[in-house]
């Protein structure tokens, strides 16, 4: 049944045109279909196995194509794959690759390539730092051919012919399609990989399969890439030129954008309220995948005061929510009671109780919960509040401070540099600490395998109802279930006191379409973008 | 002559090393290394970068084996944060620029310097004289994290005339502004430091002498006065020199000019070791070579040095 379902879903959604450059009606195209988008950062690697970075990520997806694509709203569709299968036991996946799918150098995109390519992001012998994705994406074996303790042809992955991949996860993984479209599972050309060693991903040796090729790349000034003739959907490609401008400064690249040297900026940090009164057209807040919140160190390196359950529900009680998106942060964020991003996809955040009281009634029951446990403004409880050097961090910091002073806790706030800041934080030299998390993938485990005793879990939160809860949704039918119990325990034991879901804030330039407007992740592919006239 | 510099050359070496293995420590001892991250790695991807970089070494041994790869093949090893590329290609990719507009601006700034030094202690209390000393504090009091945004907002946003960043060795347009942002402050200084050792030379004995019997003006300047009162400048040129083309961070960003400069403080940041590294020995190497090049034009300059 299940194998049926699949199948006929996406062969109908094969048979459909595909999302890519569709061009709305009445949008007259503009002569010069060239979309020049704003990098901090220089590229730290094309290799989809080695690249780190999000910036990085943006320009990996217009040169390669994984098994799968997104859409504009974030869901998959397919890639180099047109279609696949999925056993009863939901442990193997059978992917039929396009037959015209291509390297930019003219030859097939086969099983074999992914094979290859699986096996290199496994392999120790390329120290990959994504390594760990294909561990995430649950594939048989990926753990100890990470450790070394098998070699990289044990890794789960076959090419039963040419064009036709197969896949056998560990165990049934409820998210592994979700994790198909991201860059570490591309395909890379064994032939140049190993012709040119590190070399390989300059403009002159490289080959890729996606729907760009990379043209030149000046090093921390630009990228420029041109449509892949060979692409199998070259005719939906529309624009003629990507180009990724690094400007590392924000405000100058706020200039250069009002200057028309680019298409799309991200504001510097504070000034989105002002820039969407005076460019109410350009200016765009979308829902990002990512919560902001104080992790507690729960740890005997942490404040003893942070083991009793009731101090951690006053800690989160006591913070004024409102005012931190409306009067600080200003763009659009949501309030956050809850650790999973509510714009995941296929989420929804169960009711939790602190999220339905009034501010007034949460003060006081955080008020007398100080009070009971002997803390008051004469005697506050002292806790130590570490954070990486940022202004919003910082004014964050001290409004939270404000906000806890009234329950009689006295904040220090203790701001380090990003490396000492991250060694601490990971190795548990903290009370409380700053902290973001981020999709990985457009699911709600992404979050909510944080807190599990074996995940991320800065603050070694250890529940074994918790573990019990996340354990059953990966065989689970209807994940949302679990997920939202997960929550609700989250929400009685407070690890951590959520504060914010993200926004993604950009200048936009009207007369630029197609960039995906529900996609979460961020994640868009040039493929679907035009340039209308202006 | 020939015998000191020589002899200079053979001091540099132990310098260097020094150089390399006291930055070795100090980096080493800076908390977190370039795989440390919010999200931390797991410790089996951990443990494979370290040994792809050797960072599970013990530290003597990475000095030796570091050293050593430069002796033999003047290797610089691999970016750990730039995975593709070695530091000899991110210093010869970002070196060639900050050399391009480092000397353009150093030339600038020695040219537009002096000639303003020069001629405000030539006409001393005039009207030059208040303006020459008006510019350059000016210009001294206006650093280039300042200046530089609003060269691209005058340039770039109002008057349209410049890309507002960039970098491009065919068309110059993309060097106008680094030089200019990069060169003011030196421009400044120099002028500052021409002015005051020119007055003291115009008002020494020989300058009298030479006045006495009749010399015409611009001879006593160009010949007699310009000469002795560059010895302090040139001081000040040497390591000017070598911080002018080797960029600077700030320029680097705000002009997105992918110059070396920016590696610096980054490479600080992100303990990038090799990288760090690569750029601490070059700017090393280019000092103690323009320290010797100032010694020798002292030589030139002063008949009275002599080595």
């Amino acid at each position: 049944m299940t194998r049926f379902l699949m199948t006929t879903a996406l062969a109908l959604s094969f048979a459909a045109p595909v999302a890519a450059a569709t061009v709305a009606e009445g949008d007259v195209l503009d002569d010069t279909q060239e979309y020049r988008f704003w990098m901090l950062d220089a590229l730290k690697s094309a290799d989809p196995h080695k690249n780190t970075s999000k910036d990085g990520s943006q320009i990996v997806r217009q040169l390669f194509e994984g098994l799968m694509t997104e859409d504009g709203n974030g869901a998959m569709q397919p890639g180099v794959a047109s279609e696949y299968t999925v056993s009863d036991d939901k442990t193997v996946y059978t992917f039929t690759l396009r037959p015209d799918a291509k390297w930019s150098n003219g030859d097939p995109v086969t099983a074999n390539d992914f094979v290859y390519s699986w096996r290199r992001l496994a392999d120790p012998a390329t120290a990959s730092e994504y390594a760990w994705f294909i561990e995430l994406m649950n594939v048989a074996n990926a753990t100890e051919v990470v450790k070394g303790e098998q070699p990289p042809e044990a890794l789960g992955v076959k090419a039963i012919d040419d064009h036709t991949f197969e896949v056998t996860l560990k165990s049934p993984t409820p998210h592994f399609e979700k994790t198909l479209a991201f860059p570490s599972t591309y395909p890379v050309n064994q032939k140049v990989v190993e012709e040119f060693g590190t070399d390989w991903t300059t403009p002159e040796n490289i080959v890729s399969n996606g729907a760009f090729v990379m043209q030149g790349h000046n090093v921390g000034v630009d990228i420029t890439m041109v449509p892949n003739p060979e692409y199998w959907d070259r005719d939906s490609v529309i624009l003629d030129k990507v180009t990724a401008v690094t400007v590392p400064d924000a405000n100058i690249g706020l200039t250069r954008y009002q200057a028309g040297e680019l298409d799309r900026v991200q504001p510097p940090s504070g000034q989105f309220p002002r820039l969407l009164k005076e460019f109410p057209d350009e200016a765009v807040a979308r829902p990002y995948a990512c919560t902001y919140a104080y992790l507690l160190n729960l740890t005997d390196t942490g404040n003893p005061a942070v083991q009793d359950q009731k101090i951690r529900r006053a800690l989160a009680l006591a913070v004024d929510r409102d005012v931190l998106v409306g009067q600080v942060l200003q763009a659009g964020q949501q309030p956050a009671y809850g650790w999973t991003n509510e714009a995941i996809e296929g989420f929804t955040m169960p009711e939790l109780d602190m999220a339905k009281m009034t501010q007034a009634d949460r003060l006081a029951e955080a008020k007398a919960i100080m009070e009971e446990a002997g803390y008051s403004a004469s005697n506050p409880l002292k806790l130590d509040l570490m954070y990486n050097t940022s202004e919003e961090h910082r004014k964050i910091a001290i409004v939270v401070q404000q906000m806890w002073k009234q329950i009689g806790v006295d904040l220090v706030l203790n701001n380090l540099e990003w490396k000492v800041y991250s060694d601490r934080m990971n190795s548990q030299q903290y009370e409380v600490v700053r902290s973001g998390w981020c999709a990985d993938y457009n699911e709600a485990s992404t979050f909510l395998d944080y807190f599990r005793s074996t995940g991320y879990n800065v603050g070694k939160y250890n529940s074994e109802a918790f573990d019990a809860v996340m354990d059953a949704s990966k065989t689970s039918d209807d994940p949302a279930v679990e997920y939202a119990e997960a929550e609700r325990i989250l929400a009685a034991d407070v690890p951590y006191v959520p504060l914010y879901q993200y926004t993604k804030v950009d200048l936009i330039k009207p007369y630029v379409k197609g960039l995906p407007e529900h996609n979460v992740m961020d994640a868009w592919y040039a493929k679907d973008i035009y340039i209308t006239e202006h | 002559m020939f015998g000191f510099i020589l002899r200079r050359l053979a001091v540099a070496i132990p310098t260097l090393l020094l150089l390399i293995i006291f930055s070795f420590l100090l980096m080493h001892a800076a908390p977190g290394g370039p795989f440390t991250q919010e999200r931390a790695l797991p410790p089996q991807v951990l443990a494979n970068l370290e040994a792809k970089y050797g960072l599970d070494d013990p530290l003597w041994r990475k000095i030796v084996d570091y050293v050593w790869g430069i002796v033999r093949h003047f290797d610089f090893g691999p970016s750990f944060v730039y995975p593709d590329r070695t530091v000899n290609q991110i210093i010869a990719a970002g070196f060639p620029i900050t050399l391009t507009y480092g000397l353009l601006s150093f030339i600038l700034a020695v040219v537009v310097g002096v000639t303003l030094g020069a001629a405000a202690a030539i006409r001393q209390n005039t009207w030059l004289d208040y303006l020459a000393v008006g510019v350059s504090i000016g210009a001294q009091v206006l650093p280039n994290f300042v200046m530089a945004p609003i060269l691209v907002l005058v340039f770039t946003l109002i008057l349209g005339w410049l890309p507002g960043g960039g970098w491009s060795f065919q068309n110059p347009d993309y060097w106008i502004m680094p030089v200019i942002a990069l060169g003011t402050s030196y421009m400044a200084s120099i002028a500052r430091i021409t002015r005051s050792s020119m007055l003291e030379v115009l008002s020494s004995n020989h300058i009298r002498t030479a006045k006495a019997k009749g010399l015409p003006a611009r001879k006593i300047i160009m010949r007699h006065a310009l000469k002795p009162a560059l010895l302090p400048v040139i001081s000040y040129l040497g390591p000017a020199f070598v911080s002018m083309i080797t960029g600077s961070v700030v320029i680097d960003m705000y002009f997105s000019t992918g110059g070396i400069g920016k590696s610096f403080v980054d490479s600080a940041l992100n303990r990038d070791y090799a990288v760090m590294m690569g750029v601490t020995i070059l700017v090393g190497a280019l000092t103690i070579l323009f320290s010797l090049v100032v010694d020798i034009l002292y030589a030139w300059i002063d008949p009275k040095i002599r080595y």
